[in-house]
């Protein structure tokens, strides 16, 4: 499964209803860091179908959520596991280091 | 085994491996995780020739990625670990591999310099950023401080203008070294105000940035006799900063602040090769323009020029130690 698209529509049943962690990629197309981060998302959300859901947030089309987690700084990957977001990496990172916090999440 | 391995991946990189891989060389380039340099976090270039309409930053590294792997080079995204420039071939590590190169390219640039006061490490992505193209969309209709005065802080500034309510350019001179057009386009922005002789000493906030300190040097002695709240009062009442006390030569203030975008200068990414010469600020030293004092491992662009630090600059570095490190391969045989 590619990575899943999330909108203020779809996020509540979709990131905090979902019975999987959920890793929510918030980006904007202005912003340069977030090209280098969008193709490990789409890597990764294939490496790890059927245990997490990996998916991506235009924060320029959908504001809600951005502002309710205090988003300041794109790209911000957000873990969520049962509702609650649990861990955020800021800036870009390379793709080992946001395995490792995935990793990190599914224990 | 590679005829080079390129590190970095901004405009020096990308434009040696661009002339290394048409020389037929077989080129690796450690990009790193974040991959494209600098001009990464920034939008319109409007500098590099070639471009009349100009280009945005990320779309003109795109392209020279492009570019390079047109001609076959190799790209590793993970960071560069280590390499040991002691035998031949070179060994060069990132993320868990290792690397063979008979010849090296550093190109690891520079990266942002913080203002090292208290408050700030840990608000970064809470108010504190270096890039106001990616998170200036944040802070509509708020107020910011840019802190700088070259024209990376003007770019700031002006990027930040689009959305922010107010935005406070503060420099610890009263001079600026940016480039004229980009003060004069600064000074005609009625949001940007500007602060000089300022340093931030403190930014201050529970879980985000919402309030600075700050200290203003004046040779104003009238002024500095004042109690801090007659110096309220006659100052900086449009930007709602209060003063809080004065010292010799100097006001303190505070003022509230929904972000600090820190523009104060770069850093070279150059502590992580043991072998290679430096200078007291850590850029590489380098011999006949593109030498490091190893011989076969090469240099190019912001990890060693602190004169010029533009993306031509950079490409141009790269080209010549590209060129340099073809002719050392082509005498090694």
């Amino acid at each position: 499964m590619a990575e899943v698209t999330f909108t203020d529509q779809n996020f509540k049943e979709k990131v905090l209803e979902s019975k999987t962690p959920v890793v929510v990629d918030f980006w904007a197309p202005w912003c340069g860091p977030c090209r280098m981060v969008s193709p490990i998302i789409e890597e990764l959300a294939k490496e790890y179908e059927g245990k997490m859901v990996v998916g991506k947030m235009n924060v320029d089309e959908n504001q809600l959520p951005a502002s309710q987690y205090n988003v300041m700084s794109i790209p911000t990957v957000m873990i969520f596991k049962g509702g609650q977001p649990v861990k955020a990496i800021v800036g870009a990172q390379g793709k080992e280091a946001y395995k490792k916090v995935f990793d990190e999440a599914l224990q | 085994m590679y005829d080079v391995i390129i590190l970095g991946s901004g405009p020096a990189g990308l434009t040696a491996a661009i002339y290394t891989t048409r020389a037929s060389l077989k080129t690796l380039v450690i990009a790193g995780g974040k991959w494209g340099g600098q001009l990464m976090l920034t939008t319109e270039v409007d500098n590099f020739p070639g471009f009349p309409e100009g280009i945005q930053g990320p779309d003109l590294m795109a392209n020279m990625r492009k570019q390079a792997e047109r001609f076959g080079a190799e790209f590793v995204d993970e960071n560069f670990k280590e390499a040991d420039f002691s035998k031949q071939p070179f060994i060069v590590a990132a993320a868990d591999k290792t690397y063979e190169g008979k010849s090296v390219i550093i190109a690891t640039g520079a990266d942002t310099k913080w203002l090292d006061v208290p408050g700030e490490r840990d608000k970064i992505g809470r108010g504190v950023s270096s890039c106001a193209p990616c998170d200036a969309p944040f802070f509509r209709n708020k107020k910011v401080i840019v802190a700088g005065g070259g024209d990376s802080a003007m770019e700031e500034a002006l990027v930040l203008s689009r959305f922010a309510e107010q935005v406070i350019l503060v420099h610890r001179r009263d001079q600026f070294r940016a480039s004229q057009i980009m003060q004069d386009k600064v000074k005609a922005n009625s949001k940007i105000h500007v602060l000089v002789n300022t340093q931030i000493t403190e930014i201050l906030g529970e879980q985000k940035v919402e309030k600075v300190r700050m200290t203003t040097t004046t040779s104003d002695k009238t002024l500095l006799a004042k109690t801090p709240e007659e110096i309220t009062k006659n100052f900086h009442e449009v930007l709602n900063a209060h003063a809080i006390g004065t010292k010799e030569d100097s006001i303190m203030w505070e003022m509230p602040i929904d972000g600090v975008f820190v523009a104060i200068g770069h850093i070279p990414n150059s502590s992580v090769f043991k072998e290679i010469d430096v200078d007291e600020k850590g850029f590489i030293k380098v011999q006949e323009h593109t030498k490091t004092n190893k011989e076969g491992v090469f240099v190019a662009g912001d990890v060693h020029d602190h004169e010029y630090m533009q993306a031509i600059t950079a490409a141009g570095f790269g080209c010549s130690a590209a060129l340099e490190t073809e002719r050392w391969l082509e005498e090694q045989k």
